[in-house]
């Protein structure tokens, strides 16, 4: 297998596979405008999902769900003065130098406070764990690699909500049935982009084939190290990783948890061996059980 | 968890989500225990000549079987699409693998119920018995794989040892409800049964509670904790009272019967809530996930991990 196959793709779609596609997510460049949540709730005509004023940053929208399948997070963290390894003015200077010459646009950091802003998405992973529990084959692997519900086919049985390492579907209210990005499968479909990556006024959200937005996701993280920025990190970008990669990875500029995303991710099903057979030993045990209990002693 | 307790978090949000499942899930896991089970020792006392307890405890696994699909179906986001669960049949979704073991067995002990009752399908009892009787180990355990094939720490982490649970809570509340429901002289298998169930169960629970360690924390708090606890004391005092019935004592075997049932569905439910308070609190997920990072023991995540810059992180995202 290439690392960004899938169990069921391209394998099923035989000639019909297209190539895998997905999102890098470059969190160094986000700015927090939001337009991809709106974008996504316009085209795929998402109810609305007021939660009220949070109090937390200008995050109102708070996380992922049956009617959020973009959520911009706002990280505030205080930098102590001698943030950076201690630079001082000369050295500080030194660093914008370098990144004008490398033409690196950076997140904004002024007093004493930094903003990390990312957009989070579902992650399309390779080794699905909601497509894996889904009973009624509505979760299904596209011709693109992606990860889609048929919504006429779930009957919001829920198994999917649990089972996703990252929080992503959930039950809509007043449907029953769940919902969460299908990475705009219409207009995959048509050779358009997906309506958040094409809103992306910084080209944070990048959408094309998922192994050429590896290479290009290394190359950036490369380019922030060698500006300094050595706290830079890709994230589901491995396909060694729990989940063997993700359709959609991110660079981030702290541990993921921060962004509110689980460090070390693993999809269930890589333990479903040790479950089942979990579950057969107690069927046997309980079969001892009984038959000991009605055929043992005097009846 | 980390010495310090704490963990990093986005304003102490949940990381994953809770279940959506209502409160006939739980109810489900005991009574698909319960019919499956019973199914298992109506057979053996059948084939052991106690036509008392087998045609009692038919019953008790027919009715058992027959509200099973009933608080499944009203669970679903869309009841009218129930059948949409026998589409196809997926060994990866324990949830797919259940509903074809419920419908096989809701069918056979049907057929074995009413020969019980009426004589009148001798036949296809012959085959329809063992069936039933067999399908209901699995019926009886495979909730335990339903709830560990999930992102839920204190489900998935209880893997190897809530199987043992539900068999001996599902052993001990037909035990116990064959007990109350069967005369004396005829309840010896199910007394045995009731009180066998009732040690396993609490002794699975012990060695659980144990092996998973701070991980096992919801367990012991909130509505989870209130349960568990009731549960432990339902089960120990109704297989004493179990056991003190086996002179003839007739109310105490009825309420011995009635204590050890009510133990196991407590213990479900304890179960069941403790799997949102773990899904619910960022530390549970997070923590042992950053463990396994700092132990070197990572299946996931940034494999390419930045340096750590010197950042205070505001107090409402540090969860506790």
């Amino acid at each position: 297998m290439s690392p960004a196959e899938t169990l069921s793709w391209p394998g099923t779609y035989g000639d019909e596979a297209k190539a895998r596609m997905g999102f890098f997510t470059d969190t160094s460049i986000c700015i927090g405008c939001k337009a991809c949540e709106v974008a996504c709730k316009e085209w795929n005509a998402i109810p609305d999902s007021p939660k009220g004023f949070s109090g937390k940053s200008y995050d109102n929208t708070l996380d992922l769900g049956a009617d959020t399948w973009r959520h911009v997070a706002f990280v505030e963290q205080r930098v102590p003065a001698d943030a950076g390894g201690g630079a001082s003015l000369v050295e500080a200077a030194e660093r914008g130098g370098l990144a004008e010459r490398e033409g690196l646009a950076t997140y904004q950091e002024g007093d004493g406070v930094r903003w990390l802003m990312s957009s989070d998405v579902c992650k399309h992973c390779t080794e699905a764990a909601c497509l894996e529990v889904c009973p009624t084959g509505a979760l299904f692997r596209t011709e693109f690699g992606t990860v889609v519900v048929q919504e006429d086919v779930c009957n919001g049985c829920g198994y999917c909500v649990p089972a996703c390492p990252f929080g992503v579907l959930d039950q809509r209210e007043g449907d029953g049935r769940v919902w969460k990005c299908t990475l705009c499968y219409d207009r995959l479909k048509d050779g358009k982009e997906p309506a958040c990556a094409q809103a992306c006024p910084t080209s944070s959200i990048q959408f094309g084939e998922v192994e050429e937005l590896r290479e290009r996701a290394e190359r950036r993280l490369e380019k922030l190290r060698l500006a300094g920025q050595d706290e830079a990190r890709l994230y589901l970008a491995d396909p060694d990783d729990g989940i063997g990669g993700a359709g959609a990875f991110f660079l981030l500029l702290d541990e993921p948890e921060v962004y509110g995303l689980p460090p070390d991710p693993v999809d269930t099903r890589r333990d479903l061996g040790s479950i089942w057979a979990a579950a057969g030993a107690a069927a046997l045990a309980l079969g001892a059980g009984i038959a000991a209990a009605a055929l043992g002693g005097r009846s | 968890m980390s010495a310090s307790g704490a963990v990093r978090s986005y304003y102490g949000q949940p990381v994953i989500k809770e279940p959506v499942w209502t409160p006939e899930i739980p109810v489900y896991l005991f009574t698909g225990g319960l019919g499956g089970a019973s199914a298992g020792l109506a057979e053996l006392a059948r084939l052991r000549g106690n036509e008392e307890l087998a045609r009692r405890a038919w019953v008790v696994a027919l009715a058992g079987v027959a509200a099973s699909p009933a608080l499944l179906v009203s669970d679903l986001g869309m009841p009218s699409r129930f059948l949409n669960m026998l589409r196809m049949f997926k060994v990866t979704s324990p949830m797919s693998v259940g509903s074809w073991i419920l419908s096989a067995s809701g069918l056979a002990t049907s057929v074995a119920t009413a020969n019980a009752m009426t004589g009148h399908l001798p036949r296809a009892a012959r085959f329809a018995c063992p069936a039933a009787a067999l399908l209901g180990l699995p019926l009886s355990t495979y909730t335990a794989a339903l709830l560990s094939n999930t992102a839920i720490p204190v489900w998935h982490e209880s893997r190897r040892l809530l199987p043992f649970v539900f068999a001996g809570g599902a052993a001990a509340s037909a035990g116990g409800t064959a007990l109350a429901v069967t005369p004396d002289r005829h309840a010896k298998p199910a007394r045995r049964l009731a009180v066998g169930g009732a040690v396993a169960q609490l002794a699975a629970l012990q060695l659980m509670e144990r092996s998973l360690g701070e991980i096992g924390e919801p367990l012991k708090l909130g509505p989870a904790g209130m349960l568990g606890k009731l549960a432990k004391g339902l089960t120990a005092a109704g297989a004493v009272t179990a056991v003190a019935g086996r002179g003839g004592a007739r109310a105490a075997s009825v309420a011995g019967g009635v204590l050890v049932t009510a133990g196991a569905l407590a213990e479900r439910w304890a179960v069941f809530r403790a799997g949102f308070q773990s899904a619910g609190d960022p530390k549970y997920v997070v923590g042992p996930q950053r463990e396994r990072i700092e132990r070197g023991e990572a299946r996931g995540g940034s494999r390419q991990v930045g340096r750590r810059r010197a950042v205070q992180d505001p107090p409402a995202a540090r969860a506790t």
